[in-house]
């Protein structure tokens, strides 16, 4: 019935797509996905900006035009200016250098702690809908659990506990994204459980774990690749509000979320360029991830369009 | 609801939203006359200073709300602000006060129409119940109390109902000025013994969240974590009857916020000021601020001797010479305070505290000390810093990591949140290479070392020992600065720090507050709450 | 399958809910004895000697064995008490009672403002699939939840108040010159009206707008897809076609037929998306000064007040069970088909 479709992935319902039969996809693809475009320009400009994001993690250390640690007292706090483009912070380092080299830290927590809650939670998920039983009920709990938690909160005091490094934002963000990941896997299991070509994979001698793994699980994948993507912009927002509550990245570390944090500061002192640049950075690529998360789900999910 | 009463509904909000900006219009000029309003970052967590987990900005209420026997004396400075006098000694709720000829003890006369808010007058037994409490309870009023030499209940004396008398211990210079600070504030003994229970036989309870005090304002409404408001004491007999009828002290967390209130007029004053904030608002045509520098305070680099490379003096040193003091001053400290490097000569000429320490940024001496050690290829050291304070640790750190980058140690930013901070720094002393802060309430150098230079004391947070200062503040503490064995060791003191640098210091912070133009006597204390029986509205 | 009567469902909901506040008891309890901070320390104050920490560190409890911490923080929890927070010295259930109404006073406010603005841009984008309408109004919304709250947040304050001075001081829940009305329900606005003080009234309906619309903009982008989703899904199916072939009007078909039925799953959303605001309350809080539970927690949790702390995630989890049958009794209540399982 209803799929809930938010980009907020907080809010994302794990409905199944149960009605619907497993997506019937490799041949058509690639004329689904022109057809997609064609159709959603904005689905073909959010995976363009996708592209250049990657770009830029890739090669932003060459091309920023000035370190990004390195400090100037004589030109602290410049406007944007030809030399800046992006202004100066308050210690005279380069914003522009700051945002363009943020690109590979800000895309690796977002991927990586969307990686961990996808692996865990998918694995999870899919022995609770496939065993059923005390795997279900024991997975079950421990998602209600971690679900009734306001999520932003749970992950502040996971970092508060384990200290605010890179790692512990990105677990934090990982546990708090993985009850979507469980649910999902775990409906989309469910539902195939019993569908004649897994119990003929059952009966042609597989193993649970073989069926499960090869033969079913490949099938729940589309909708949480949509989910992927949705994620991965929330959790540079994340890391962002925990920047913003001092419970960041350390410094000098340039990552987005903590510099729109710190330059929040400086927005009534009239230092705009602080938070903009990094915000609008911030902004884009969160944009972009949940735009691609519309496109994801029209590609894998041609029912939904109408 | 039909189409026309939905249009109905909204079109009454966009008519509130339209008239809105009018009640918005009300800043606190605006305000009902003789208001005041204060925005602070801080929370105000009880009412009495005495209790355990009294935070430091609840120290204001035992600043406003309840006496003292003696207060300090204020004194205008030449450039037209206010100080407290730490020479000149005032009455409070005492009249007079006398030494005994043995100069073992000390006679208060209690002023004969002191009276509580309740109508019923102060006597010296609601002075010792308040005194026996301060000593007992433990924690922070009884250290503070022990530093003055006040320790046990038998030193205070009810000799009649006016008249007190405290013994001492020992001669000290310190009992006095100790009887000024916050803490033995004068407690309507008769209502807290009311509400005292055999489990809390000093009413902590009660006072907690009820002040019972004969101060110049009262308690009017406390919402905790959102605002206290007082109301002045119209019966106030210690001094004139306080200019400003209603005091109300907001909390607003976020420091761009507090600047924007304060810009826009909605608020008289702020604190803490961020010190690029002052540094600007200084500037503005509404705005003044009034930056006192801390006494008896310094921002300083802690070097731990836990950690093995900081054993070695001359590492200490090259540490000293390679930190970029002039940059950090402009970029972290935008000028607001008093330098604390580039002293002139490495014995010190005067005994006056804090001065500066006789180091500035000079690399190649930095690189030739670490180069007679066995560190001469540098090391790595993970630097901490206070989040609470990140406002001037965190540019400080990054500026120091890139200095001593340049003689080769690799030093890694470690930032520790507030509450984490005091027992890895402080309790444990455990962070190899960090940024502390620590002023003394008592103006003198030898209470400073008491607190920083000390084996296992709390502020030695470097784990420093050397015997010599041990004779040398224990010998210092309580003699009277006049007398002449006084300044040499003292200069002894400063001496072995220049030399021996467990803490390197950067700057004597400034108390910084900023208040709109018509805010006057605004006076500067060590404790730097603000004395609001002082403030004048123009 | 059975039928089962609105009574069982609720007690159903009820019992589902069990595990998982047992659960959430035992995370909070681990999670905040690993805080990394000393509440003696922390509380024992500036210059305290080992003895005196030492002392409070007794006094609270925390020289007792873990498990033995626990069973008497259960054994208070199961009399109802919430214990005392360390910072502040008054009951955590107080504490958390008196700053509730003001967290939820703006999270309903931004839900509003969010269904306001969200309901009708997902209609008219599900009337229009893939049109520069949908288009747009798809950027919008993607665009709300693009942004850190806490950078809209600051950004309306400095535009709307510091700039145009057209929103009142960010200071609270009211302006200095105005009192709070008498509380009945903990709702300023509604608390004034009761009192028939209008003018406080529109002073707290003043405050709220800008921290409203902050927390609203973040939640536009859900409900607008929801409603989009299942007007699309409303639209397509059978008996709007027979509508339309009857030739009634479009707009009473979209919006009658289409959107009452595609109503259903847009509440079931609500409960998430509020559930969701009460979470990213935190950071609007701190920017507005608000003094509501989000505040009071990163207040707890800087100072590593065990008490403070685990009281506010429960009364958050416990919230989230209520709002979440809230909406089922809803949802029962506009579905008749709601009550048979399946």
């Amino acid at each position: 019935m209803n799929r809930i479709e938010t980009t907020a992935p907080a809010l994302e319902e794990a409905v199944s797509s149960a009605a619907e039969p497993p997506p019937e996809k490799q041949s058509s693809a690639w004329s689904q996905f022109v057809y997609v475009a064609t159709q959603n320009p904005l689905t073909l400009v959010a995976f363009g900006m996708f592209a250049l994001i990657v770009v830029v993690a890739i090669f932003g250390p060459m091309l920023a035009p000035y370190s990004p640690l390195a400090s100037d007292s004589a030109n602290a706090l410049k406007p944007p200016s030809w030399d800046h483009w992006f202004g100066t912070d308050n210690l005279g380092r380069d914003v522009f250098s700051r945002v363009l080299v943020a690109t590979r830290l800000d895309l690796l927590i977002s991927v990586i702690a969307v990686a961990i809650s996808f692996v865990i939670g998918g694995a999870l998920g899919a022995l609770a809908g496939y065993y059923g039983g005390w795997w279900d009920r024991i997975v079950g709990r421990m998602v209600d659990t971690i679900m009734a938690f306001p999520l932003f909160v749970l992950a502040m005091g996971i970092v508060a506990a384990a200290g605010n490094t890179v790692e512990n934002i990105v677990y934090a963000t990982a546990i708090i994204n993985l009850p979507f990941y469980a649910r999902v896997a775990r409906a989309e299991v469910n539902i195939r459980r019993d569908s004649p070509y897994v119990l003929a994979a059952r009966l042609s001698g597989n193993a649970g774990w073989r069926v499960l793994a090869f033969h079913i699980f490949p099938n729940a994948l589309p909708p949480m690749m949509v989910q992927i993507s949705l994620n991965m912009g929330w959790a540079i927002l994340n890391a962002a509000g925990l920047s913003f509550i001092g419970l960041g990245v350390q410094p000098p570390t340039a990552e987005w979320g903590i510099m729109v944090a710190e330059g929040a500061n400086f927005i009534v002192s009239g230092e705009w360029w602080l938070a903009l640049f990094p915000g609008a950075a911030l902004m884009l690529a969160v944009f972009t991830f949940n735009l691609m998360g519309d496109g994801l789900r029209d590609l894998v999910d041609p029912q939904r369009r109408t | 609801m039909d189409r026309r009463q939905f249009l109905k509904t909204t079109g009454t909000v966009a008519a509130g939203a339209g008239v809105m900006p009018l009640f918005s219009m009300l800043p606190a000029e605006a305000a009902p006359k003789g208001v005041l309003v204060v925005i602070s970052g801080e929370t105000i967590n009880s009412m009495d200073i005495h209790r355990k987990g009294t935070n430091r900005p609840s120290y204001v209420n035992a600043v406003n709300l309840y006496d003292r026997l003696i207060e300090f004396g204020v004194k205008k400075k030449p450039d037209g602000s206010f100080t407290y006098d730490y020479s000149k000694l005032v009455p409070g709720i005492a009249e007079s006060w006398e030494i005994a000829k043995d100069g073992m003890s000390v006679t208060f006369k209690i002023r004969k129409n002191a009276v509580f808010w309740d109508g019923s007058p102060v006597t010296a037994n609601d002075v010792k119940w308040s005194f026996d409490r301060a000593v007992s309870v433990g924690g922070f009023p009884s250290t503070q109390m022990k530093a003055g030499s006040l320790e046990k209940p038998e030193q205070f004396v009810v000799v009649d109902a006016k008249t007190f008398t405290i013994k001492f211990l020992r001669k000290s210079k310190l009992t006095l000025p100790d009887l000024a600070v916050p803490v033995p504030m004068i407690i309507n003994s008769k209502v807290a013994k009311k509400h005292a229970t055999a489990k809390d036989p000093w009413a902590t309870e009660y006072l907690h969240r009820n002040p019972a005090g004969s101060g110049p304002f009262k308690l009017e409404r406390w919402n905790p974590g959102q605002q206290v408001v007082y109301a002045r004491n119209e019966k106030w007999t210690q001094g004139p009857v306080p200019a400003i009828k209603r005091i109300i002290l907001r909390e607003v967390p976020s420091q761009a916020t507090r600047r924007a209130l304060l810009e826009r007029g909605d608020a008289h004053m702020a604190f803490p000021v961020a010190l690029k904030d002052a540094n600007e608002l200084k500037s503005k045509k509404n705005l003044k601020v009034i930056g006192t520098p801390i006494e008896n305070c310094m921002y300083i680099v802690g070097l731990n001797f836990k950690f093995k490379p900081f054993q070695d003096k001359k590492v200490r040193q090259a540490v000293a010479w390679a930190i970029p003091y002039e940059e950090i001053f402009k970029n972290a400290a935008y000028g607001r305070g008093v330098p604390m490097w580039g002293g002139k000569a490495t014995k010190p000429e005067t005994i006056e505290w804090p001065q500066p320490f006789p180091y500035k940024t000079d690399l190649d001496k930095a690189k030739a000390l670490l180069a007679q050690t066995d560190y001469k290829d540098g090391f790595e050291v993970p630097l901490s810093i206070n989040l609470g304070l990140s406002d001037w640790t965190e540019p400080t750190a990054l500026l120091i990591q890139e200095g001593l980058a340049k003689i080769g140690i690799k030093a890694s930013i470690e930032k520790i949140p507030g509450a984490t901070w005091r027992t890895a720094s402080l309790v444990e002393k455990r962070l190899a290479f960090h940024l502390e802060t620590f002023g003394g309430w008592l103006n003198y150098p030898d209470y400073y070392f008491f607190w920083a230079y000390l084996k296992g004391h709390l502020f030695n947070s470097s784990n420093y020992h050397n015997p010599e200062i041990e004779k040398l503040v224990s010998e210092t503490l309580y003699l009277e600065v006049d007398d002449p064995a006084y300044a040499p060791k003292i200069k002894r003191m400063l001496e072995i720090a220049f030399d021996d640098l467990p803490r390197i210091p950067l700057w004597q912070p400034f108390d910084d507050i900023a208040m709109q133009k018509n805010v006057e006597g605004y006076t500067y204390f060590f404790h730097r709450q603000l004395v609001a029986a002082n403030i004048k509205l123009t | 399958m059975a039928r089962r009567s609105k009574s069982a469902l609720v007690g159903r909901r009820l019992l589902q809910a069990a595990p998982s506040v047992v659960g959430i008891i035992i995370v909070t309890f681990l999670l905040t004895r690993a805080l990394p901070g000393d509440p003696a320390v922390y509380f024992a104050g500036p210059a305290a000697d080992e003895n005196s920490i030492a002392q409070i560190r007794a006094s609270l409890g925390l020289d007792r064995p873990l498990h033995e911490q626990f069973i008497f923080y259960v054994g208070d929890l199961l009399q109802g008490d919430l214990g005392k927070s360390l910072s502040t010295g008054q009951p955590v259930l107080d504490e958390i009672l008196s700053r509730l109404p003001a967290s939820l006073e703006l999270t309903l406010l931004a839900l509003i403002f969010s269904i306001a603005v969200a309901l009708p841009l997902g209609v008219l984008a599900a009337t229009r699939p893939n049109s520069w309408i949908d288009q747009l109004c798809r950027i919008v919304t993607t665009a709300g939840v693009s942004l850190p709250t806490f950078f809209t947040g600051l950004f309306l304050v400095y535009v709307f108040y510091y700039l145009l001075g057209l929103a009142p001081a960010p200071m609270g829940r009211l302006n200095i010159a105005f009192l709070p009305p008498d509380p009945v329900t903990g709702f300023f606005t509604i608390d004034a009206l009761l009192a028939g003080d209008l003018e406080t009234f529109w002073a707290a309906i003043g405050q709220l707008i800008l921290p409203a619309i902050t927390l609203g903009l973040f939640t536009l982008a859900p409900i607008a897809r929801m409603t989009r989703g299942a007007m699309l899904q409303a639209l397509g199916s059978e008996f709007i076609r027979t509508a339309r072939a009857a030739g009634l009007p479009r707009r009473k078909v979209v919006l009658t037929y289409g959107l009452g039925n595609a109503v259903l799953p847009v509440v079931t959303t609500l409960g998430m998306v509020f559930s969701f605001m009460l979470g990213s309350n935190v950071l609007v809080e701190k920017v507005f000064a608000w003094p509501g539970i989000g505040s009071y927690a990163i207040e707890a949790l800087v100072a590593s007040d065990y008490a403070a702390v685990q009281g506010f995630v429960l009364t958050m989890a416990i919230l989230f069970v209520v709002v979440n049958l809230a909406i089922d009794i809803v949802y029962t209540m506009i579905d008749p088909r709601v009550g048979i399982e399946g």
